[in-house]
Protein backbone atom coordinates (compact mmCIF):
# COMPACT_ATOMS: atom_id res chain seq x y z
CA UNK A 1 0.00 0.00 0.00
CA UNK A 2 1.37 3.41 -0.88
CA UNK A 3 1.98 6.05 1.75
CA UNK A 4 -0.78 8.13 0.25
CA UNK A 5 -3.32 5.36 0.39
CA UNK A 6 -2.50 4.38 3.97
CA UNK A 7 -2.91 7.94 5.17
CA UNK A 8 -6.10 8.34 3.21
CA UNK A 9 -7.72 4.98 3.49
CA UNK A 10 -8.11 4.65 7.30
CA UNK A 11 -10.04 7.88 7.32
CA UNK A 12 -12.43 6.64 4.67
CA UNK A 13 -12.78 3.31 6.34
CA UNK A 14 -13.70 5.07 9.53
CA UNK A 15 -16.40 7.03 7.73
CA UNK A 16 -17.82 3.91 6.17
CA UNK A 17 -17.75 2.07 9.44
CA UNK A 18 -19.58 4.89 11.18
CA UNK A 19 -22.29 4.94 8.55
CA UNK A 20 -22.69 1.20 8.78
CA UNK A 21 -22.61 1.18 12.55
CA UNK A 22 -25.69 3.32 12.53
CA UNK A 23 -24.67 6.72 13.86
CA UNK A 24 -27.03 8.25 11.33
CA UNK A 25 -29.82 5.92 12.30
CA UNK A 26 -29.12 6.78 15.91
CA UNK A 27 -29.38 10.53 15.42
CA UNK A 28 -32.44 10.00 13.25
CA UNK A 29 -33.99 8.08 16.12
CA UNK A 30 -33.07 10.85 18.57
CA UNK A 31 -34.66 13.40 16.27
CA UNK A 32 -37.84 11.42 15.98
CA UNK A 33 -37.90 10.87 19.75
CA UNK A 34 -37.49 14.61 20.33
CA UNK A 35 -40.40 15.33 17.98
CA UNK A 36 -42.58 12.86 19.88
CA UNK A 37 -41.63 14.41 23.24
CA UNK A 38 -42.40 17.90 21.96
CA UNK A 39 -45.77 16.60 20.80
CA UNK A 40 -46.30 15.18 24.31
CA UNK A 41 -45.38 18.57 25.81
CA UNK A 42 -47.50 20.70 23.51
CA UNK A 43 -50.59 18.73 22.50
CA UNK A 44 -52.31 18.94 25.93
CA UNK A 45 -51.73 22.70 26.04
CA UNK A 46 -52.96 23.13 22.46
CA UNK A 47 -56.09 21.12 23.15
CA UNK A 48 -56.77 23.29 26.17
CA UNK A 49 -56.59 26.44 24.04
CA UNK A 50 -58.64 24.98 21.14
CA UNK A 51 -61.45 23.84 23.39
CA UNK A 52 -61.62 27.20 25.13
CA UNK A 53 -63.34 28.35 21.91
CA UNK A 54 -65.72 25.40 21.74
CA UNK A 55 -69.42 26.08 22.11
CA UNK A 56 -70.01 22.64 23.64
CA UNK A 57 -69.58 22.23 27.34
CA UNK A 58 -68.26 18.73 26.90
CA UNK A 59 -64.83 18.71 25.45
CA UNK A 60 -64.92 16.23 22.65
CA UNK A 61 -67.65 17.47 20.30
CA UNK A 62 -66.88 20.63 18.39
CA UNK A 63 -70.08 22.62 18.22
CA UNK A 64 -68.81 25.84 16.79
CA UNK A 65 -66.60 28.77 17.68
CA UNK A 66 -67.52 30.91 20.65
CA UNK A 67 -66.04 33.55 22.92
CA UNK A 68 -68.69 33.01 25.58
CA UNK A 69 -66.32 31.36 28.05
CA UNK A 70 -64.03 34.37 27.88
CA UNK A 71 -66.83 36.82 28.55
CA UNK A 72 -68.14 34.58 31.34
CA UNK A 73 -64.64 34.53 32.80
CA UNK A 74 -64.30 38.30 32.77
CA UNK A 75 -67.60 38.72 34.58
CA UNK A 76 -66.76 36.00 37.11
CA UNK A 77 -66.20 38.19 40.16
CA UNK A 78 -64.31 35.72 42.42
CA UNK A 79 -61.83 34.96 39.63
CA UNK A 80 -61.25 38.62 38.82
CA UNK A 81 -60.76 39.34 42.53
CA UNK A 82 -58.32 36.44 42.84
CA UNK A 83 -56.40 37.75 39.85
CA UNK A 84 -56.20 41.20 41.44
CA UNK A 85 -54.91 39.65 44.67
CA UNK A 86 -52.30 37.74 42.68
CA UNK A 87 -51.19 40.90 40.91
CA UNK A 88 -50.83 42.81 44.19
CA UNK A 89 -48.74 40.01 45.72
CA UNK A 90 -46.64 39.54 42.57
CA UNK A 91 -45.93 43.26 42.13
CA UNK A 92 -44.88 43.92 45.74
CA UNK A 93 -42.89 40.67 45.77
CA UNK A 94 -41.09 41.65 42.58
CA UNK A 95 -40.06 45.04 43.99
CA UNK A 96 -38.86 43.58 47.31
CA UNK A 97 -37.10 40.59 45.75
CA UNK A 98 -35.37 42.72 43.13
CA UNK A 99 -34.15 45.24 45.71
CA UNK A 100 -32.95 42.57 48.17
CA UNK A 101 -31.33 40.49 45.43
CA UNK A 102 -29.58 43.32 43.60
CA UNK A 103 -28.23 45.10 46.68
CA UNK A 104 -27.28 41.77 48.26
CA UNK A 105 -25.38 40.59 45.18
CA UNK A 106 -23.47 43.86 44.94
CA UNK A 107 -22.56 43.99 48.65
CA UNK A 108 -21.45 40.37 48.74
CA UNK A 109 -19.36 41.01 45.64
CA UNK A 110 -17.90 44.31 46.76
CA UNK A 111 -17.00 43.48 50.35
CA UNK A 112 -15.65 40.45 52.09
CA UNK A 113 -17.97 39.79 55.00
CA UNK A 114 -17.20 37.27 57.70
CA UNK A 115 -19.31 34.09 57.33
CA UNK A 116 -19.63 34.79 53.61
CA UNK A 117 -19.88 31.08 52.83
CA UNK A 118 -22.65 30.59 55.38
CA UNK A 119 -24.54 33.56 53.92
CA UNK A 120 -24.17 32.07 50.44
CA UNK A 121 -25.50 28.73 51.69
CA UNK A 122 -28.52 30.38 53.32
CA UNK A 123 -29.31 32.20 50.08
CA UNK A 124 -29.11 28.88 48.26
CA UNK A 125 -31.58 27.17 50.64
CA UNK A 126 -34.87 28.71 49.41
CA UNK A 127 -33.97 27.88 45.80
CA UNK A 128 -33.83 24.15 46.49
CA UNK A 129 -36.05 23.79 49.55
CA UNK A 130 -39.31 21.97 48.78
CA UNK A 131 -42.22 24.39 48.83
CA UNK A 132 -44.09 22.33 51.42
CA UNK A 133 -41.27 22.81 53.93
CA UNK A 134 -41.05 26.52 53.24
CA UNK A 135 -44.81 26.90 53.55
CA UNK A 136 -45.10 24.88 56.72
CA UNK A 137 -42.16 26.48 58.53
CA UNK A 138 -43.22 30.04 57.66
CA UNK A 139 -46.77 29.23 58.75
CA UNK A 140 -45.49 28.05 62.12
CA UNK A 141 -43.39 31.21 62.41
CA UNK A 142 -46.27 33.58 61.63
CA UNK A 143 -48.88 31.80 63.70
CA UNK A 144 -46.85 30.65 66.71
CA UNK A 145 -44.11 33.25 67.08
CA UNK A 146 -44.95 36.52 65.34
CA UNK A 147 -48.76 36.46 65.60
CA UNK A 148 -49.16 38.00 62.16
CA UNK A 149 -52.63 37.26 60.73
CA UNK A 150 -52.53 35.37 57.45
CA UNK A 151 -53.09 37.61 54.45
CA UNK A 152 -51.19 39.85 52.05
CA UNK A 153 -48.31 40.38 54.49
CA UNK A 154 -47.60 36.68 54.94
CA UNK A 155 -48.06 35.96 51.22
CA UNK A 156 -45.67 38.74 50.20
CA UNK A 157 -43.02 37.81 52.77
CA UNK A 158 -43.08 34.14 51.77
CA UNK A 159 -43.03 34.86 48.03
CA UNK A 160 -40.16 37.31 48.44
CA UNK A 161 -38.22 34.66 50.36
CA UNK A 162 -38.23 32.20 47.48
CA UNK A 163 -37.89 34.85 44.72
CA UNK A 164 -34.97 37.06 45.80
CA UNK A 165 -32.29 34.33 45.60
CA UNK A 166 -33.02 33.96 41.88
CA UNK A 167 -32.47 37.69 41.36
CA UNK A 168 -29.32 37.59 43.50
CA UNK A 169 -27.78 34.68 41.60
CA UNK A 170 -28.60 36.23 38.22
CA UNK A 171 -27.06 39.57 39.21
CA UNK A 172 -24.06 37.78 40.72
CA UNK A 173 -23.45 36.05 37.39
CA UNK A 174 -23.48 39.38 35.58
CA UNK A 175 -21.08 40.87 38.18
CA UNK A 176 -18.50 38.28 37.15
CA UNK A 177 -17.99 40.19 33.91
CA UNK A 178 -17.78 43.68 35.42
CA UNK A 179 -14.67 45.82 35.28
CA UNK A 180 -13.57 45.99 38.93
CA UNK A 181 -12.36 49.56 38.43
CA UNK A 182 -15.74 50.81 37.24
CA UNK A 183 -16.83 51.90 40.70
CA UNK A 184 -13.42 53.32 41.51
CA UNK A 185 -13.42 55.35 38.30
CA UNK A 186 -16.84 56.78 39.18
CA UNK A 187 -15.65 57.71 42.65
CA UNK A 188 -12.45 59.27 41.28
CA UNK A 189 -14.72 61.50 39.22
CA UNK A 190 -16.40 62.64 42.40
CA UNK A 191 -19.30 60.20 42.87
CA UNK A 192 -20.23 59.00 46.34
CA UNK A 193 -20.48 55.20 46.76
CA UNK A 194 -24.29 55.50 46.59
CA UNK A 195 -24.11 57.60 43.41
CA UNK A 196 -21.59 55.20 41.87
CA UNK A 197 -23.92 52.31 42.59
CA UNK A 198 -27.05 54.01 41.21
CA UNK A 199 -25.54 55.73 38.18
CA UNK A 200 -22.84 53.29 37.09
CA UNK A 201 -23.31 49.83 38.58
CA UNK A 202 -27.11 49.52 38.35
CA UNK A 203 -27.25 50.51 34.65
CA UNK A 204 -24.57 47.93 33.92
CA UNK A 205 -26.53 45.27 35.83
CA UNK A 206 -29.88 46.27 34.31
CA UNK A 207 -30.37 43.25 31.97
CA UNK A 208 -29.84 40.84 34.87
CA UNK A 209 -32.04 42.92 37.16
CA UNK A 210 -34.89 42.98 34.65
CA UNK A 211 -34.77 39.26 33.90
CA UNK A 212 -34.59 38.56 37.65
CA UNK A 213 -37.62 40.78 38.19
CA UNK A 214 -39.57 39.04 35.42
CA UNK A 215 -38.66 35.68 36.94
CA UNK A 216 -39.83 36.80 40.40
CA UNK A 217 -43.08 38.04 38.90
CA UNK A 218 -43.83 34.74 37.13
CA UNK A 219 -42.75 32.61 40.10
CA UNK A 220 -44.99 34.59 42.43
CA UNK A 221 -47.94 34.59 40.03
CA UNK A 222 -47.68 30.82 39.62
CA UNK A 223 -47.10 29.82 43.25
CA UNK A 224 -49.65 27.45 44.74
CA UNK A 225 -48.20 25.42 47.61
CA UNK A 226 -46.60 28.20 49.67
CA UNK A 227 -49.69 30.35 49.12
CA UNK A 228 -52.00 27.52 50.18
CA UNK A 229 -50.30 27.51 53.60
CA UNK A 230 -50.07 31.27 54.05
CA UNK A 231 -53.21 32.78 52.54
CA UNK A 232 -56.00 34.32 54.53
CA UNK A 233 -59.69 33.90 53.75
CA UNK A 234 -59.85 37.26 51.95
CA UNK A 235 -56.65 36.96 49.94
CA UNK A 236 -57.26 33.94 47.67
CA UNK A 237 -54.79 34.19 44.81
CA UNK A 238 -55.44 33.00 41.28
CA UNK A 239 -53.58 29.66 41.56
CA UNK A 240 -55.61 28.82 44.69
CA UNK A 241 -58.79 29.56 42.74
CA UNK A 242 -57.60 27.53 39.73
CA UNK A 243 -56.77 24.61 41.99
CA UNK A 244 -60.24 24.68 43.50
CA UNK A 245 -61.84 24.72 40.06
CA UNK A 246 -59.60 22.01 38.58
CA UNK A 247 -60.33 19.77 41.56
CA UNK A 248 -64.05 19.82 40.79
CA UNK A 249 -63.58 18.81 37.16
CA UNK A 250 -63.99 20.15 33.65
CA UNK A 251 -64.90 23.79 33.30
CA UNK A 252 -64.68 25.68 29.98
CA UNK A 253 -64.06 28.94 31.83
CA UNK A 254 -60.91 27.39 33.20
CA UNK A 255 -59.89 26.58 29.62
CA UNK A 256 -60.34 30.23 28.72
CA UNK A 257 -58.33 31.31 31.76
CA UNK A 258 -55.59 28.83 30.84
CA UNK A 259 -55.41 30.15 27.28
CA UNK A 260 -54.97 33.70 28.58
CA UNK A 261 -52.33 32.54 31.05
CA UNK A 262 -50.41 30.68 28.35
CA UNK A 263 -50.49 33.76 26.12
CA UNK A 264 -49.18 35.88 29.01
CA UNK A 265 -46.41 33.39 29.73
CA UNK A 266 -45.25 33.31 26.12
CA UNK A 267 -45.10 37.12 26.05
CA UNK A 268 -43.03 37.21 29.27
CA UNK A 269 -40.66 34.46 28.08
CA UNK A 270 -40.12 36.17 24.72
CA UNK A 271 -39.54 39.47 26.51
CA UNK A 272 -36.92 38.05 28.87
CA UNK A 273 -35.31 36.17 25.97
CA UNK A 274 -35.08 39.46 24.08
CA UNK A 275 -33.44 41.15 27.08
CA UNK A 276 -30.94 38.36 27.68
CA UNK A 277 -30.01 38.25 23.98
CA UNK A 278 -29.31 41.99 24.17
CA UNK A 279 -27.10 41.29 27.15
CA UNK A 280 -24.76 39.09 25.13
CA UNK A 281 -24.36 41.48 22.19
CA UNK B 1 -23.58 28.60 42.70
CA UNK B 2 -20.71 27.15 44.72
CA UNK B 3 -18.51 27.64 41.67
CA UNK B 4 -19.43 31.29 41.41
CA UNK B 5 -18.79 31.94 45.07
CA UNK B 6 -15.40 30.26 44.86
CA UNK B 7 -14.37 32.07 41.68
CA UNK B 8 -15.24 35.57 42.80
CA UNK B 9 -12.77 36.15 45.64
CA UNK B 10 -9.76 34.93 43.63
CA UNK B 11 -10.41 37.17 40.63
CA UNK B 12 -11.20 40.17 42.75
CA UNK B 13 -8.49 39.74 45.38
CA UNK B 14 -5.74 39.70 42.80
CA UNK B 15 -6.62 43.32 42.10
CA UNK B 16 -6.94 44.21 45.77
CA UNK B 17 -10.60 44.98 45.11
CA UNK B 18 -12.63 43.46 47.87
CA UNK B 19 -12.61 45.54 50.99
CA UNK B 20 -13.33 44.83 54.60
CA UNK B 21 -16.84 46.03 55.29
CA UNK B 22 -17.28 49.15 57.41
CA UNK B 23 -20.32 50.02 59.49
CA UNK B 24 -22.12 51.48 56.45
CA UNK B 25 -21.63 48.28 54.45
CA UNK B 26 -23.00 46.22 57.32
CA UNK B 27 -26.04 48.48 57.52
CA UNK B 28 -26.73 48.08 53.80
CA UNK B 29 -26.44 44.32 54.03
CA UNK B 30 -28.51 44.19 57.23
CA UNK B 31 -31.95 43.83 55.58
CA UNK B 32 -30.75 40.79 53.63
CA UNK B 33 -29.17 39.20 56.71
CA UNK B 34 -32.25 39.93 58.79
CA UNK B 35 -34.45 38.39 56.08
CA UNK B 36 -32.33 35.24 55.93
CA UNK B 37 -32.33 34.80 59.70
CA UNK B 38 -35.95 35.72 60.33
CA UNK B 39 -37.56 33.90 57.39
CA UNK B 40 -35.26 30.92 56.85
CA UNK B 41 -33.31 30.10 60.01
CA UNK B 42 -35.94 30.91 62.65
CA UNK B 43 -38.87 29.20 60.84
CA UNK B 44 -36.84 26.01 60.48
CA UNK B 45 -36.02 26.04 64.19
CA UNK B 46 -39.68 26.76 64.99
CA UNK B 47 -40.77 23.81 62.87
CA UNK B 48 -38.56 21.46 64.87
CA UNK B 49 -39.64 23.01 68.19
CA UNK B 50 -43.36 22.67 67.43
CA UNK B 51 -42.84 19.08 66.32
CA UNK B 52 -41.96 18.25 69.94
CA UNK B 53 -44.97 20.11 71.35
CA UNK B 54 -48.50 18.92 72.06
CA UNK B 55 -51.92 20.27 71.23
CA UNK B 56 -54.95 20.93 73.40
CA UNK B 57 -58.55 19.96 72.65
CA UNK B 58 -59.07 23.09 70.53
CA UNK B 59 -56.06 22.34 68.33
CA UNK B 60 -53.88 25.02 69.90
CA UNK B 61 -50.19 24.28 70.35
CA UNK B 62 -49.10 23.58 73.93
CA UNK B 63 -45.38 23.82 74.53
CA UNK B 64 -44.80 20.69 76.52
CA UNK B 65 -41.99 18.43 75.45
CA UNK B 66 -43.13 15.09 74.06
CA UNK B 67 -42.11 12.49 71.50
CA UNK B 68 -45.74 11.56 70.80
CA UNK B 69 -45.85 13.12 67.36
CA UNK B 70 -42.86 11.08 66.22
CA UNK B 71 -44.22 7.90 67.74
CA UNK B 72 -47.41 8.53 65.81
CA UNK B 73 -45.50 9.39 62.63
CA UNK B 74 -43.83 5.97 62.63
CA UNK B 75 -47.20 4.32 62.22
CA UNK B 76 -47.46 2.17 59.11
CA UNK B 77 -50.27 4.37 57.71
CA UNK B 78 -47.95 7.37 57.48
CA UNK B 79 -44.93 5.34 56.51
CA UNK B 80 -46.98 3.93 53.64
CA UNK B 81 -47.85 7.48 52.54
CA UNK B 82 -44.20 8.47 52.71
CA UNK B 83 -43.16 5.34 50.86
CA UNK B 84 -45.79 5.97 48.13
CA UNK B 85 -44.57 9.56 47.74
CA UNK B 86 -40.97 8.40 47.37
CA UNK B 87 -42.02 5.63 44.98
CA UNK B 88 -43.97 8.01 42.71
CA UNK B 89 -41.04 10.43 42.77
CA UNK B 90 -38.61 7.63 41.95
CA UNK B 91 -40.72 6.42 39.00
CA UNK B 92 -41.04 10.01 37.82
CA UNK B 93 -37.27 10.51 37.97
CA UNK B 94 -36.51 7.31 36.05
CA UNK B 95 -39.11 8.00 33.35
CA UNK B 96 -37.92 11.61 33.00
CA UNK B 97 -34.37 10.30 32.54
CA UNK B 98 -35.35 7.75 29.89
CA UNK B 99 -37.63 10.16 28.06
CA UNK B 100 -35.52 13.29 28.52
CA UNK B 101 -32.02 12.03 27.81
CA UNK B 102 -32.44 11.47 24.03
CA UNK B 103 -34.09 14.88 23.77
CA UNK B 104 -31.28 16.61 25.66
CA UNK B 105 -28.73 14.72 23.59
CA UNK B 106 -30.40 15.63 20.32
CA UNK B 107 -30.62 19.32 21.25
CA UNK B 108 -27.06 19.40 22.58
CA UNK B 109 -25.70 17.89 19.34
CA UNK B 110 -27.94 19.86 17.00
CA UNK B 111 -26.44 22.61 14.81
CA UNK B 112 -25.88 25.68 16.94
CA UNK B 113 -28.46 27.86 15.21
CA UNK B 114 -31.16 25.31 16.08
CA UNK B 115 -30.24 24.87 19.71
CA UNK B 116 -31.68 28.17 20.92
CA UNK B 117 -35.05 27.50 19.32
CA UNK B 118 -35.23 23.90 20.53
CA UNK B 119 -34.34 24.98 24.07
CA UNK B 120 -37.02 27.65 23.95
CA UNK B 121 -39.51 24.95 22.99
CA UNK B 122 -38.53 23.04 26.15
CA UNK B 123 -38.67 26.21 28.26
CA UNK B 124 -42.11 27.52 27.29
CA UNK B 125 -44.14 24.72 28.96
CA UNK B 126 -41.73 24.96 31.92
CA UNK B 127 -42.79 28.58 32.39
CA UNK B 128 -46.48 27.91 31.90
CA UNK B 129 -48.38 27.56 35.16
CA UNK B 130 -48.07 23.98 36.40
CA UNK B 131 -51.70 24.03 37.55
CA UNK B 132 -52.83 24.79 34.02
CA UNK B 133 -50.65 22.03 32.61
CA UNK B 134 -52.11 19.62 35.16
CA UNK B 135 -55.63 20.76 34.32
CA UNK B 136 -54.84 20.04 30.65
CA UNK B 137 -54.35 16.39 31.58
CA UNK B 138 -57.54 16.38 33.65
CA UNK B 139 -59.48 17.42 30.53
CA UNK B 140 -57.85 14.53 28.68
CA UNK B 141 -58.12 11.78 31.31
CA UNK B 142 -61.30 12.46 33.26
CA UNK B 143 -64.51 10.45 32.86
CA UNK B 144 -65.99 13.02 30.46
CA UNK B 145 -62.52 13.75 29.08
CA UNK B 146 -61.04 13.45 25.65
CA UNK B 147 -59.76 9.88 25.77
CA UNK B 148 -62.99 8.46 27.15
CA UNK B 149 -65.21 10.43 24.73
CA UNK B 150 -63.09 9.29 21.79
CA UNK B 151 -63.20 5.65 22.86
CA UNK B 152 -66.92 5.78 23.59
CA UNK B 153 -67.90 7.48 20.33
CA UNK B 154 -65.81 5.01 18.38
CA UNK B 155 -67.65 2.23 20.15
CA UNK B 156 -64.54 0.62 21.61
CA UNK B 157 -65.86 0.89 25.14
CA UNK B 158 -69.39 1.23 26.46
CA UNK B 159 -68.64 2.78 29.83
CA UNK B 160 -65.87 5.30 30.65
CA UNK B 161 -62.67 3.77 31.98
CA UNK B 162 -60.96 5.17 35.06
CA UNK B 163 -57.77 6.97 34.03
CA UNK B 164 -57.77 9.93 36.38
CA UNK B 165 -57.33 9.45 40.14
CA UNK B 166 -54.93 6.55 39.64
CA UNK B 167 -51.20 6.16 40.38
CA UNK B 168 -50.72 6.17 36.60
CA UNK B 169 -52.26 9.66 36.41
CA UNK B 170 -50.09 10.86 39.32
CA UNK B 171 -46.86 9.76 37.68
CA UNK B 172 -47.97 11.10 34.30
CA UNK B 173 -48.75 14.49 35.85
CA UNK B 174 -45.40 14.59 37.63
CA UNK B 175 -43.45 13.57 34.51
CA UNK B 176 -45.28 16.12 32.39
CA UNK B 177 -44.46 18.82 34.91
CA UNK B 178 -40.85 17.97 35.71
CA UNK B 179 -39.50 16.76 32.35
CA UNK B 180 -37.89 20.14 31.50
CA UNK B 181 -36.02 20.01 34.85
CA UNK B 182 -34.34 16.85 33.58
CA UNK B 183 -33.71 17.96 30.00
CA UNK B 184 -32.02 21.27 30.82
CA UNK B 185 -29.13 20.06 33.03
CA UNK B 186 -28.46 17.05 30.80
CA UNK B 187 -28.41 19.37 27.82
CA UNK B 188 -25.75 21.49 29.55
CA UNK B 189 -23.58 18.39 30.02
CA UNK B 190 -24.11 17.18 26.45
CA UNK B 191 -23.22 20.57 25.05
CA UNK B 192 -19.89 20.48 26.91
CA UNK B 193 -19.23 16.94 25.66
CA UNK B 194 -15.94 16.70 23.75
CA UNK B 195 -16.73 15.26 20.31
CA UNK B 196 -13.18 13.86 20.10
CA UNK B 197 -13.95 11.48 22.97
CA UNK B 198 -16.82 9.93 21.06
CA UNK B 199 -14.70 9.74 17.90
CA UNK B 200 -12.00 8.02 19.92
CA UNK B 201 -14.48 5.45 21.20
CA UNK B 202 -15.59 4.68 17.65
CA UNK B 203 -11.99 4.59 16.41
CA UNK B 204 -11.15 2.08 19.10
CA UNK B 205 -13.89 -0.10 17.72
CA UNK B 206 -16.78 0.59 20.05
CA UNK B 207 -20.21 0.06 18.58
CA UNK B 208 -22.69 2.91 19.06
CA UNK B 209 -24.47 1.24 21.96
CA UNK B 210 -21.20 0.58 23.75
CA UNK B 211 -19.84 4.06 23.05
CA UNK B 212 -23.06 5.42 24.44
CA UNK B 213 -23.05 3.29 27.58
CA UNK B 214 -19.35 3.51 28.41
CA UNK B 215 -18.30 6.93 27.15
CA UNK B 216 -21.22 9.27 26.61
CA UNK B 217 -23.30 8.38 29.67
CA UNK B 218 -20.37 8.64 32.15
CA UNK B 219 -19.27 11.96 30.62
CA UNK B 220 -22.74 13.43 30.98
CA UNK B 221 -23.35 12.02 34.45
CA UNK B 222 -23.08 15.43 36.20
CA UNK B 223 -26.09 16.55 34.18
CA UNK B 224 -27.95 13.35 34.95
CA UNK B 225 -27.28 13.72 38.69
CA UNK B 226 -28.34 17.35 38.69
CA UNK B 227 -31.49 16.52 36.74
CA UNK B 228 -32.34 13.64 39.05
CA UNK B 229 -31.99 15.92 42.09
CA UNK B 230 -34.12 18.63 40.48
CA UNK B 231 -36.87 16.12 39.65
CA UNK B 232 -36.78 13.76 42.62
CA UNK B 233 -36.95 16.13 45.60
CA UNK B 234 -39.71 18.41 44.27
CA UNK B 235 -41.67 15.34 43.07
CA UNK B 236 -41.87 13.97 46.61
CA UNK B 237 -43.42 17.17 47.87
CA UNK B 238 -45.42 18.43 44.89
CA UNK B 239 -48.79 17.66 46.41
CA UNK B 240 -50.74 20.06 44.20
CA UNK B 241 -50.24 17.76 41.22
CA UNK B 242 -50.64 14.51 43.12
CA UNK B 243 -53.87 15.75 44.74
CA UNK B 244 -55.37 16.82 41.41
CA UNK B 245 -54.29 13.73 39.49
CA UNK B 246 -54.64 11.21 42.31
CA UNK B 247 -57.87 12.36 43.89
CA UNK B 248 -58.18 11.72 47.61
CA UNK B 249 -57.45 8.02 47.40
CA UNK B 250 -53.69 8.26 46.84
CA UNK B 251 -52.42 10.87 49.31
CA UNK B 252 -48.78 11.93 49.28
CA UNK B 253 -46.74 13.23 52.18
CA UNK B 254 -47.11 16.91 51.26
CA UNK B 255 -50.88 16.62 51.18
CA UNK B 256 -50.92 14.91 54.59
CA UNK B 257 -48.79 17.67 56.11
CA UNK B 258 -51.00 20.33 54.54
CA UNK B 259 -54.13 18.68 55.94
CA UNK B 260 -52.70 18.65 59.48
CA UNK B 261 -52.46 22.42 59.31
CA UNK B 262 -55.91 23.00 57.80
CA UNK B 263 -58.72 20.51 58.36
CA UNK B 264 -56.74 18.19 60.67
CA UNK B 265 -55.91 20.96 63.16
CA UNK B 266 -52.92 19.08 64.47
CA UNK B 267 -50.00 21.43 63.93
CA UNK B 268 -47.47 19.57 66.11
CA UNK B 269 -48.05 16.33 64.22
CA UNK B 270 -47.83 18.15 60.87
CA UNK B 271 -44.60 19.77 62.10
CA UNK B 272 -43.21 16.33 63.02
CA UNK B 273 -43.94 15.00 59.53
CA UNK B 274 -42.41 18.19 58.13
CA UNK B 275 -39.29 17.70 60.25
CA UNK B 276 -38.91 14.14 58.95
CA UNK B 277 -39.19 15.47 55.40
CA UNK B 278 -36.62 18.13 56.26
CA UNK B 279 -34.19 15.46 57.47
CA UNK B 280 -34.75 13.50 54.24
CA UNK B 281 -34.13 16.65 52.21
CA UNK B 282 -30.91 17.55 54.04
CA UNK B 283 -29.60 13.98 53.68
CA UNK B 284 -30.36 14.01 49.93
CA UNK B 285 -28.59 17.35 49.49
CA UNK B 286 -25.61 16.27 51.55
CA UNK B 287 -25.37 13.04 49.59
CA UNK B 288 -25.38 14.74 46.17
CA UNK B 289 -22.97 17.40 47.37
CA UNK B 290 -20.51 14.75 48.51
CA UNK B 291 -20.79 12.77 45.30
CA UNK B 292 -20.18 15.96 43.35
CA UNK B 293 -17.05 16.78 45.34
CA UNK B 294 -15.67 13.32 44.68
CA UNK B 295 -15.78 13.93 40.94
Amino acid sequence: MSAFASSFFPFKLREVRRLLSGTRIQSGFFGLWTAVVFAFLYIPILLLVIFSFNASKLNIRWEGFTMQWYSALLSNKPIVAAFQNSLVVACVTTVLATALGTIGAWMLYRYRFPFQRAIGLLIFVPMVMPEVLMGVSLLVLFVQLLNIPLGFTTLIISHTTFCFPFVLVGVQARLQGIDPFLEEAAMDLGATPVQAFWKVIVPYLMPAIISGALMSFTLSLDEYIVSAFLTGAQTQTLPLKVFGMAKVGLNPQLNALSALFILGTIVIVLLSQLISSKKTT
Amino acid sequence: MAGLAAAAPVAADSRGFRRKPGLAAWLVLAPLLAWLVLFIVVPTIMLVVVSFAERDALGRVVYQFSFDNYVRAFNWVWLKVLWDSIWYAFLTTVICMLVGYPVAFFIGRAPERWRGILLMLVMVPFWTSFLIRTYAWITILSKEGLVNSLLMSSGLISAPITLLYTPFAIVLGLVYNFLPFMILPIYTSVEKLDGAMIEAAYDLGARPMRAFAQVIIPLTSPGITAGALLVFIPSICMFAITTLMGGGANPTIGEVIFKQFTSGRNQPFGAALGTLLLVLFVVALWFTRNSREEE
